[in-house]
Parts: C-alpha cells; sequence; structure tokens
C-alpha cells in the first residue's frame, strides 16, 4: 500500500518517516505500549501525534477500504452460510444498552483452501475508549454446548459489527488467535454506512520490521455465501418479507410455487431467446463461449419421440392418480371404523 | 425417543406465574405463529448437518407471547441421545443454555419445540406425550414439525400442532380405554389442531436479504419442476402400508377383546346360573349355600390410543401423500 502523505501537519524533521510508519502500526496495533512515542513527549508531540494518528488511521482505513476491493487475496475463501449472518444481525439488533458494536465467535470448518463459517454465537463484552472486556468464560461455556450438538464444528474466527477494525480488534484478535490457528475476523457493517451492508473478512498478518516494532495487519479475503439446498429455498422464501409493508409472509401453496417456478424459467428463456435474435441480427457480436452452453443447453434435452414422451407422462400420471384413489379410499375406511366404534 | 418434558417441569415451576394466565381457556389461546427468519433458517441448518443418519433431530423453541399470537424469535438445538451418553444430562443442558442465551439478550423463555420428519411420519407417542407436557405447563405451545424432503423440493414446509383442548383432558385423565375414548367422542381429526405460520423479518434482516439477493447468481432453483417424483412416491407409498398394517393388527387386537369380553360375559352368566341352580338344589336338600364367589374374572385389557395414533399416522400419511402427489401432478 502507498504511504499517506502528511502535509497538514508539520511533523518534527528527521522523524518523519518514523513516525508515518508508528501512526500505520498505531491505527492497527492495539497495546498501549506501542502508542507511547519512544522521545520524550512533551504536552505538544501528544496533541500532534493524536491528530496524526487519527489523520493516518482513517486515510489507512479508506485505503483499506478502497483496496478490499480490487486487491489479490492471499488467504482462504471464507465461504458464509446465511444463517450465520442472520444471527449477527439479531445478536446486533438485542444488543445491550450503550454497546455500539457486538462481537462473537464464529464456528465451523476448515479445510486447505477455504473456511467454511456455519454457526455462531454472541458473547458479551463491554468496550470503552481505553479497554475492552470479553467474557471469555461465557465464549468457552457456549462452545462446549455447541459441541454436544454438533461436535464437528471448531471455533474458526470471531465476527464483529461495525464498520472498521478498531484497536481493541487486535486484542481480541489475539485471544481467539489462542483459540483457533490463523482465526478469521467477520465484519458486518450493521450501522449501512455505505448503504450496504459490507460483510468482510479478514485474517491477521504480521508486518514490521522484525524485532523492532511489530504489528498486525488485517488482510482481506474474499467472501462466498454458500447455501444448502434446503438453505435456499429458505432464504428464497424469506426473501418475500421483503415485499409486504407489514414485512409478514405466510407460507405458500404448492400451487403457487410451481407456478412461479415455471415463470422464472419462461424469463429465462425469453432472455436467452432475444439475445440470439439479437446475435443473428448482427446487432450483437457473437461470444463463441455463449455459444458452446447454448449447444449444451440444447444437447441437453433428450432425444425422444413426442408420442413416446406423451405415454411416459401419461402412466407417470396413472400411477399418481391411483395412489390418491388408493389413500382416498383408506382415508374413508379409517373414518367408517371410527364410527363404528363409537356406536 | 421421549424428549424434554421432564427438564421443562423444573424450569417451568418458577415460570408458570408469569407465563401463562391461571385459568384454561376453552378456545385455543393461540391463533396464529409469528416466527423469525432466523429460526427457520437455523431449524433448516440443523437437520442438514446433524439429521442425515437418525432421521428426526430436535430442539427447543424460545420466544414470547402477544395477545393471540405466539412469536418464535429464536431456537437452539438438542444434541442427539447417542447410547454412550448414557447419564447425558438434558437438564443441566437446556439450563446453561438458556441462561447464556439471557445474558445475550435472547428471549429465553420457552415456548415449544422442534422436530423434523421423515415423509410425514411424525405421529407417535412419544410426540403425544412430549406436547402434553409442554402444553400442559405452557399454554400456548407449540410443535413445529419440519419436513426436510418436502422443502429440498421446492417448497418450505413448515407446520405447527397443538393438541386440541379434547385431547389434553383425556391425557389428563390418563384414561385410555376403549370406554373412555368413547365417552370422549374423539375422532382422530379432533386430536392435533393447525396454526397458521407468518414469518416475520426485521428491516436490517430485510437489508441482509437484498444483499445476499444481489451477490447470489441466478442459481437452479428447479427442483420444482422436477417430473421424477417416483423415489418419493414410493417410499410414501411404502410408509403408508406399513401403517395400515399396523391399523389392521390393533383392529384385530381390538376385536379379539371384543369377542373375549362377551364371551367371558357368557361365562359368568352361565356360571352364576349354574350357582343359582346348585343353591336351589342344595336349599331343597336342607344344606346351606354355597358363598357368593368374587366374579372378579375380569380381564379388561386396556386398549390405549396407539390405537388412536395409528388411526392418526394413516390419516396423516394419507393426507401427506396426497398433498405431495397433488403437488407433482402439476
Amino acid at each position: 500500500f502507498r504511504i499517506p502523505q502528511n502535509n497538514e501537519l508539520s511533523p518534527p524533521a528527521g522523524h518523519v518517516n518514523f513516525l508515518l510508519i508508528r501512526e500505520i502500526h498505531v491505527a492497527n496495533v492495539a497495546s498501549t505500549g506501542f502508542c507511547q512515542p519512544p522521545t520524550s513527549a512533551g504536552g505538544q508531540q501528544h496533541e500532534s501525534h493524536g491528530d496524526l494518528r487519527s489523520l493516518s488511521s482513517s486515510l489507512f482505513i479508506i485505503i483499506l477500504h478502497f483496496l478490499y476491493e480490487i486487491m489479490a487475496v492471499h488467504g482462504p475463501v471464507v465461504k458464509i452460510h446465511p444463517v450465520v449472518l442472520a444471527s449477527i444481525v439479531d445478536s446486533y439488533e438485542r444488543r445491550n444498552e450503550g454497546a455500539t458494536r457486538v462481537i462473537g465467535t464464529l464456528l465451523g470448518t476448515t479445510d486447505k483452501h477455504s473456511v467454511e463459517v456455519t454457526n455462531c454465537f454472541s458473547v458479551p463484552h463491554n468496550e470503552s475508549e481505553d479497554e475492552v472486556a470479553v467474557d471469555m468464560e461465557f465464549a468457552k461455556n457456549m462452545y462446549e454446548l455447541h459441541k454436544k450438538v454438533s461436535p464437528s464444528e471448531v471455533i474458526i474466527g470471531w465476527y464483529a459489527t461495525g464498520y472498521d477494525i478498531t484497536e481493541h480488534s487486535v486484542l481480541i484478535h489475539e485471544y481467539y488467535s489462542r483459540e483457533a490457528p490463523n482465526p478469521i475476523h467477520l465484519t458486518v457493517d450493521t450501522a449501512l454506512q455505505s448503504n450496504k451492508m459490507n460483510i468482510r473478512a479478514y485474517v491477521s498478518s504480521q508486518m514490521g520490521v522484525p524485532g523492532k516494532t511489530v504489528g498486525v495487519m488485517f488482510t482481506p479475503l474474499t467472501v462466498k455465501y454458500v447455501y444448502y439446498d434446503t438453505e435456499r429455498i429458505g432464504v428464497e422464501l424469506l426473501q418475500r418479507t421483503r415485499a409486504s409493508p407489514s414485512r409478514t409472509n405466510g407460507l405458500t401453496t404448492d400451487l403457487a410455487q410451481v407456478a412461479s417456478a415455471a415463470g422464472r424459467v419462461q424469463e429465462m428463456l425469453t432472455t436467452v431467446l432475444s439475445y440470439i435474435e439479437d446475435i443473428l441480427s448482427g446487432k450483437v457480436m457473437a461470444d463463441n463461449s455463449v455459444g458452446r452452453f447454448l449447444m449444451d443447453l440444447v444437447n441437453k434435452v433428450p432425444k425422444i419421440t413426442a408420442e413416446d414422451f406423451e405415454s411416459m407422462l401419461n402412466s407417470n400420471i396413472n400411477d399418481l392418480l391411483m395412489v390418491t384413489y388408493l389413500a382416498n379410499l383408506t382415508q374413508a375406511q379409517i373414518a367408517l371404523n371410527e364410527k363404528l366404534v363409537v356406536l | 425417543m421421549c424428549f424434554g418434558p421432564f427438564p421443562l417441569h423444573q424450569t417451568m415451576a418458577s415460570r408458570k406465574e408469569s407465563a401463562a394466565s391461571g385459568s384454561s381457556p376453552l378456545e385455543t389461546p393461540v391463533k396464529q405463529i409469528q416466527i423469525d427468519g432466523l429460526v427457520v433458517l437455523k431449524i433448516i441448518k440443523h437437520y442438514q448437518e446433524e439429521g442425515q443418519g437418525s432421521e428426526v433431530v430436535q430442539g427447543v423453541l424460545l420466544g414470547l407471547v402477544v395477545e393471540d399470537s405466539l412469536e418464535i424469535t429464536n431456537c437452539f438445538p438438542f444434541p442427539q441421545h447417542t447410547e454412550d451418553d448414557v447419564d447425558f444430562d438434558e437438564v443441566q443442558y437446556q439450563m446453561e443454555m438458556m441462561r447464556s442465551l439471557r445474558h445475550v439478550n435472547i428471549d429465553h423463555l420457552h415456548v415449544g419445540w422442534y422436530q423434523s420428519t421423515h415423509y410425514g411420519s411424525f405421529v407417535s407417542r412419544a410426540l403425544l406425550d412430549s406436547q402434553f407436557s409442554y402444553q400442559h405447563a405452557i399454554e400456548e405451545s407449540v410443535v413445529l414439525i419440519y419436513d426436510p424432503i418436502k422443502t429440498a423440493q421446492g417448497s418450505l414446509c413448515l407446520k405447527a400442532y397443538r393438541l386440541t383442548p379434547k385431547l389434553m383432558e383425556i391425557c389428563k385423565e390418563k384414561d385410555f380405554s376403549p370406554e373412555g375414548l368413547k365417552k370422549a367422542c374423539i375422532g382422530f381429526e379432533i386430536m392435533f389442531e393447525e396454526v397458521p405460520i407468518v414469518i416475520k423479518n426485521s428491516h436490517l434482516i430485510n437489508v441482509l436479504l437484498l444483499d445476499l439477493q444481489e451477490k447470489s447468481t441466478v442459481a437452479d432453483k428447479h427442483e420444482l419442476l422436477n417430473l421424477s417424483s417416483s423415489n418419493h412416491l414410493e417410499k410414501s407409498l411404502q410408509l403408508l402400508m406399513d401403517r395400515v398394517d399396523d391399523m389392521n393388527q390393533d383392529i384385530g387386537k381390538y376385536n379379539t377383546y371384543c369377542r373375549n369380553l362377551s364371551k367371558q360375559q357368557q361365562q359368568k352368566q352361565q356360571y352364576l346360573q349354574r350357582r343359582q341352580q346348585e343353591n336351589t338344589q342344595r336349599q331343597s336338600r336342607g344344606e346351606p349355600p354355597l358363598p357368593e364367589e368374587d366374579i372378579s374374572k375380569m380381564f379388561k385389557p386396556p386398549q390405549a390410543p396407539p390405537r388412536m395414533d395409528t388411526l392418526l399416522i394413516a390419516g396423516q400419511v394419507t393426507c401427506q401423500s396426497v398433498i405431495f402427489m397433488g403437488r407433482s401432478l402439476f
């Protein structure tokens, strides 16, 4: 990353580079030891440090967020299940008075190139200007309880709501590195600072001058959402609550579901057809890879004659009808039996 | 596989005053159930991860009662009962979980439990017992039945059931003999009642969902349009046949019982008649009459609602298969 230029404040000459590096460290490093400058501090220097620190920290964070979008990631891919995010949002909504953010543990499984986050629970903590207190006992207990249900889940990191990575985060991250090798830090921006809920994941790596001043940097990772099939269906159902004004939604009937699925397929077909027509009429350049996909699509349709298909479908329907009839018969029989017994 | 009724009594003892009102209303106190999206996702996840083997996963529902609807805001799963965990303390697990959840401001009121089901065969004695104890302790509790197989086919299948007041009465008296049931006029239609479910999400969750939708691709969600449903059809039919067989056996047993009863009545009559005759003979001969023996060779095998349950299972599976098939038909 490029080092931000400080042209507003004039730090004492000769210390410029050192201070810059120091301030960038400070923006990410928590422990107070680092915050004391080695040179003797007059009040004035403290002030300038303060301003410098906040300036470069904010600059640094801006850069970090910008780089998040474009930087190549080194590290595992983070796959998140939507249940984890819903849990985080829910615990944010239930936070105590005065708390600006919520933290908690992430549980899941790791694998060589990816980390799958499947569960989480929130951990009560207190955060103030100077210090951070996390209820570790609670975290351990909850983890034990969760392990009883799903023994394959391990602690793989922690999450925090909020936009920035603060100094306290580093302390907490250190604690979690004792629990898990290379923990993941997930931030969920529930304050919606940029009109979106940014969900980011980081892993920490050492940086700095070894032996002298070392610090910790959070490198971003790609985040992917993975769903089980049933989860996908659940999430889809939940999406519909966005449409209703009272944010509620009943469970739909089967017929409606089938109708909507058929509608979707139809939409997709019309899109593809219009694209093809555009190409044929020369409006759009033909793309070979898309063409190959189209070939695949056409070849997937099984080669059966219309009569065969019709007879297959009909026999299927006949089976269903027969079973329905038998089931209805059984039902009638049972009801009759019931009445006879009661007589 | 009886579940949480025991810890429930202990946890609920202190809360009974605060939870439901003392009187038991005759109509159902719960007209509607409101579930948070989070609960739905958690239930789905629990089955997906832990339920592949033993087919049934269970858990506890937490929430609160608001006027005439029950709001379910969170849930936590219950570990499986394994053989090597004989003295696994369910009570302790529940208590600890609820205490911890209280620290993070999650509603810690027990309002019901959930269970997954396999092809719709969930009506059993265990379910009846558990739900009875839950409903006895907390007026408004429900059992949520989640069907993962049907959900995987395209539409979330989540149903909420409660026991009808009539059934509660019967269970309270524990009188499961045929006479008792006849008196109460219970038919299988009025054992369970279904409560409509509504899913509710907060605004923030809606934002999250919007984000998720933008990021996810137009994936293949076409399970609904799958024409080959024969696999499920076979399984459902198999289960239906099993239930009908059970039913058959039960009815056979009941018939033999009726026959035995009537035979016994006849025998009793004959015995009494002989007694009378002997007594008159003895009197005519001047001997003291034989004492009336105690005719308590009555054996009355009580036919318990396993009979009722079989009925209900059959009815239930029938309904399920009908619905299922009806849908595949389209």
